[in-house]
């Protein structure tokens, strides 16, 4: 019965794949690609990788639907007013198929030259754990035995963030995104009052079970991005504007907190990243804490786009 | 007192498992999208809840048992307002043409 | 018991991935996006369905992040939507 459910999903899987690729029609698609990542975020928890099921969930259910979703509606709308929509040619397509097919045989190919048990670094991963007070090995791989991926991955949702503010035009930098529709429909602005409470309190959770079970930063700052847009789309609370000093201050405050406890480090434990060992779950559970913050506005604003009106006098 | 356990688990996922083939059947069978939305509806509520209810009895700890009702409880939140949001989409098409 | 709760999981998502298929291929957005909503609420049952099968707990919550975003992924088609009342659609499907 396990086997059957896994060829299931793979099947299902490929035929969803194939059907968004080959969708004429952009909303249609997002459409197909929303479904797919449902049943992607139960493929990850049949590879018992629960995390990224999480995080598949929380991403893909909250941010990327919205994001495509928006998008979509812009590019309409910038259609309608200019050209016709831009089709691809034969030549195009007989490249684009060849070229995925050459990527899809190299990738079976490098899947299949892996030595038949896969060289795995899971056993001495779980053995220096208890070094690190935690429980969870995902949370101890990303914040204490990687750290420093874990950081590097923060500034880049970071330089991501300034990548879309630069493509605010001069007159309106600093100014707030618009993101509050024009006419909220009745159980949005329900749905805007009833969620957040439930949402906040589940990344709550999400961060604290996070050092002994699934669950981490990520996925936390992902639902708490998620119910900030929905208070924002219904326009119950305005978006910020993008040069107020303390939405920067938090942006940026994660990160920053990360790095002095990094360089902490070298003062008492002998290395950059390194914890001293009593505190280790105190310090981590603080990085992550500050993160989530961090990663939750980040992902709002960069959903919510550059700013469209001009700041406040 | 187990087997017994069992037997509700049993008779409970098998009635959500129907209820869901009920809603996809209505889904796909049903003559115009309001009615159709009402056929989803009967997934969302009552299927997850018989199958929530069903796997009460499996759980080792309350937590556990509190947190499946939860899942049904923030289901039954998201379905409602789905469903009006969907109908609400659908009325506006319809009126702003 | 696991053997059977797999099965019961493995029915709900193939009668409701079924369902998505159909209307993937045809129907009003609208439709589709209903059909997804379908599919997630029986992602969600499965999800329970299987943890309880295989003793894993943690599946709940994935469960539970599901339902709470459920309804997001649908006001966000809906927003869309919105601004699409004012040019002249596809013709719909839903009168009988």
């Amino acid at each position: 019965m396990n086997l059957l459910l896994d060829l299931a999903l793979v099947a299902w899987l490929i035929v969803l794949a194939i059907h968004v690729a080959r969708t004429g029609d952009d909303r249609n698609a997002i459409i197909a690609f929303i479904a797919f990542g449902l049943l992607l975020g139960l493929a990850w928890t049949r590879l018992g990788a629960i995390d990224v099921a999480l995080t598949e969930a929380a991403i893909g259910g909250g941010i990327t639907g919205l994001l495509l979703l928006r998008a979509e509606a812009h590019l309409r709308r910038g259609r309608q007013a200019g050209s016709a929509p831009r089709k691809a040619s034969g030549a195009t397509s007989i490249v684009a198929a060849l070229a995925s097919a050459a990527i899809a045989l190299g990738l079976g190919l490098a899947v299949l030259a892996f030595p038949s048990p896969a060289p795995t670094l899971a056993p001495p991963a779980l053995a220096a754990i208890d070094a690190t007070g935690l429980g969870n090995p995902v949370t101890a791989v990303l914040l204490a035995y990687r750290a420093l991926d874990t950081l590097l991955e923060k500034v880049v949702v970071l330089l991501a963030l300034l990548g879309v503010w630069a493509l605010t035009p001069d007159h309106l930098w600093g100014g707030a995104p618009a993101l509050k529709e024009a006419n909220p429909p009745q159980p949005l602005l329900y749905l805007a009052r009833t969620l957040p409470p439930f949402g906040v309190l589940i990344a709550v959770y999400m961060v604290w079970v996070g050092a002994d079970a699934p669950g981490g930063t990520f996925q936390a700052g992902s639902i708490l991005a998620a119910m900030w847009l929905l208070v924002m789309l219904a326009g119950l609370r305005p978006a910020p504007e993008t040069r107020s000093r303390l939405l920067r201050l938090l942006l940026v405050g994660g990160p920053a907190l990360f790095f002095a406890i990094g360089f902490l480090g070298f003062a008492v434990a002998g290395g950059f990243l390194a914890y001293p060992e009593p505190l280790a779950k105190a310090l981590i559970v603080g990085i992550e804490a500050a993160l989530t913050v961090a990663i939750a506005l980040a992902l709002g604003l960069l959903v919510a786009g550059p700013s469209s009106k001009a700041p406040a006098p | 007192m187990s087997t017994l356990a069992d037997l509700f688990t049993l008779a409970m996922v098998a009635g959500g498992a129907l209820l869901f083939l009920a809603g996809t059947l209505g889904l796909l069978r049903f003559p115009d999208t309001l009615s159709r939305l009402h056929a989803l509806s009967k997934a969302d509520n009552l299927g997850l809840g018989l199958i929530v209810l069903g796997l009460l009895p499996q759980v080792d700890s309350i937590a556990g048992g509190l947190k499946l009702v939860c899942v049904w409880l923030l289901a039954q939140l998201s379905a409602a307002t789905a469903s009006q949001l969907i109908a609400g989409a659908l009325h506006r098409r319809k009126s702003g043409r | 018991m696991a053997e059977f709760l797999t099965g019961a999981a493995l029915f709900i998502l193939a009668v409701t991935a079924l369902g998505l298929f159909r209307v993937l291929r045809s129907e009003l957005a609208v439709e589709r996006m209903m059909a997804v909503q379908l599919l997630g609420t029986g992602a969600a049952a499965a999800l329970l369905l299987l943890g309880a099968a295989s003793n894993t707990p943690a599946m709940t919550d994935v469960a539970l992040l599901l339902m709470l975003l459920a309804a997001f992924s649908c006001a966000a088609f809906t927003l869309g939507q919105s601004d699409e009342a004012a040019d002249a659609a596809a013709p719909k499907g839903d009168e009988p």
